[in-house]
Parts: C-alpha cells; structure tokens; sequence
C-alpha cells in the first residue's frame, strides 16, 4: 500500500470526484440522462425547500432552531441587497435570495462524503453567473437608456486618462461573468482535491496521523469556505445590481 | 529519464502557477491585515465594512484563482 502512493500516481485520482456518470447503468451522458449531477441539483433544491417553506411553516414567535436559520438568511440577503443596492434593489431580491440559497446549498451537500458538488463544474457557476451578467445588463438598459453607458465613462476623472479608464472599465466588465463562476468553481475545484489529496497520503503508514489530522481541519475549513464563497458570489451580485442602477456613482 | 519535452515544459508551467496563487495569498493578506489594523483604530465602524472586506477579499483572491485554473488546463486540457 505504501509503495502504490509513492509510484507516481495516488491510488485515486484527485480529480476522480468530478467526474459527471450516469445515475443508471454506464451509458454515455446525454442532455435527458438522469446523472450525479441531476441528483444533487434535486437535492440542493429540495434542501434550499426544505429549510425555507418547511422551516418556516410554524411562523412561530419564538422561532425553532429551522426557521432561526432560515430568518437568519433571508435577513442576511435582505440588509445585504439594501446596504449595497439601496431600496430600489429590493425588488430583485427573490432572485438574490434564490441564488444565495442555491450555491449555499450546494457547497454544504458537496462536502457530505461521496457526494457530488455541482458547483464545482463552470458549465453550472457559468450558467449561474451569465443569468447575473446578462439580468443586470438589461436591468441597466432598461432603468438608464444610454446613461448606462457612463459607468465606462467615469467623469470624475480628467479627461486625457477618460479613454484608457474606459478600456479598463470595459475589460473589468466583461470579464465579471468569468470571474464569478471561475472563482466559485475553482474554490470549490481546489479545496475537494486538496482534501483527497491528503486522504492520499494517510494510506503512508509514517505519514498517516498528520494526513488524517490534515483531513479533519482542511473538511473544517471548507465547511467555512462554502459559505464564504456563497456569501461572496452574493454580494457581487449586489454589487453588479449597484452599478446598473445608478451607473454615474 | 525519457519522455518529452512537452510535457517537461508543462509540469514546469504547472510549478509555476503555485506563484500566483503565493501573490493571492499576499494580496488577501495584505486586505484582511489591513482591515485589523482600521478596525482596531476605530472599533465602530468596523461592522459596518466587513462586506468591503469581503470584496476586497473576492477580487484579490480571484486572480489566485486563475492561476490555479491555469493549472488545470496545463494538466488536463493541453
């Protein structure tokens, strides 16, 4: 066992857990194939569900340890869209909550063992990312006209460095959806693997309490990771929604 | 020692890519420290910047990030 690790190559591959497969059989993947990647989209759904509507269905006064929890959030979002975007952004915050509540979700579900994290694939932070990009620049259309496009032109600044801002401006956003989803995904990506790898390492005798230990704190630290990359992907959005709104700022 | 040089060249791009990932390591080290040092100055109005914080975190960080997905293209997809 101790020579496998050391023979150039682990016994599992790190990356071995991203693979998307066929729930069924081993067939090859199509678009209506019910895969892993199906089932743990259902479950983050059914989860985000569980906590929101079933949580809160006693409307308790004195709130249970579910609907605390899911008051928590929804408050959380709430002052977050209002702090950032103002009182006009609210009106988008089903959207936001929705989104927060999903890639929460399915960072948690990705760390329960042998699951499958969705949002360590781009294909899904992408699409997640895109509807972002593409809602606010429609939002930004639509409530400004071409005054939109002042968020290129900043007039604070003198006017020979205006044309080189506005380069900038422009690159910084376009490549907001790229951003987004590459650093959910990589985070994500990057943190399962490094827990595998050093699961890895604990199949070397010599090495294997460390390995273990290792394990333990870096499964700690995503669980902390996973909400601080949903409580980011957020607030970008909030950020993102800001600058559609009031573009001149 | 036979293989070839592709794949040397590879590896060695792939070595370097922890670089960027030191930087973001420095850059959000440098957001976060910077951040105790305001808010130990002015305790009060710290609450209010943790969201600062945390973008400045997310933009510093996401340069880190991709580095490492150059990595990963380096591996798996070159």
């Amino acid at each position: 066992m101790a020579t496998e690790a050391t023979g150039g190559g682990l016994e599992f591959h790190p990356m071995d857990q991203f693979v998307v497969s066929p729930l069924f059989g081993n067939g090859p993947v199509a678009w209506y194939t019910p895969t892993n990647v199906t089932l743990w989209l259902a479950l983050t759904a059914l989860a985000s569900i569980a906590l929101l509507v079933l949580g809160t269905r006693g409307r308790a006064i004195v709130p249970n340890r579910a609907q605390s929890v899911a008051e928590m959030a929804y408050g959380l979002v709430h002052k977050m869209i209002e702090d950032i975007a103002g009182k006009e952004g609210l009106r988008y915050f089903p959207y936001i909550l929705t989104l927060f509540m999903f890639v929460v979700f399915a960072n948690l579900l990705g760390l329960v063992p042998m699951a499958f994290t969705v949002t360590s694939h781009i294909a899904i932070t992408g699409v997640l990312a895109l509807a972002v990009f593409f809602g606010v620049t429609i939002i930004g259309f639509a409530k400004n006209g071409a005054h939109f496009l002042d968020l290129f032109w900043v007039r604070s600044a003198p006017l020979a460095v205006r044309p080189v801002l506005a380069v900038i401006e422009v690159i910084s956003y376009f490549v907001r959806p790229l951003s987004l989803s590459i650093r959910l995904a990589g985070n994500m990506i990057a943190g399962h693997a490094v827990i595998k790898v050093f699961a890895g390492f604990a199949a070397i005798a010599a090495v294997a309490p460390i390995a273990i230990v290792a394990v333990v704190g870096m499964y700690a630290f995503e669980v902390l990771v996973a909400i601080v990359q949903a409580y980011v992907f957020t607030i970008l959005t909030c950020v993102y929604l800001k600058d559609a709104l009031h573009p001149s700022h | 020692m036979e293989g070839n040089i592709g794949e040397l060249g590879q590896y060695i791009g792939v070595g370097l890519t922890a670089f960027g990932m030191g930087m973001a390591a420095l850059g959000v080290g440098n957001v976060a420290g910077n951040f105790l040092a305001g808010a130990l100055r002015n305790p009060s109005a710290a609450a209010g910047q943790t969201a600062t914080l945390f973008i400045g975190m997310a933009f510093a960080e996401a340069l880190g990030i991709f580095s490492f997905l150059v990595a990963l293209l380096l591996m798996f997809a070159v």
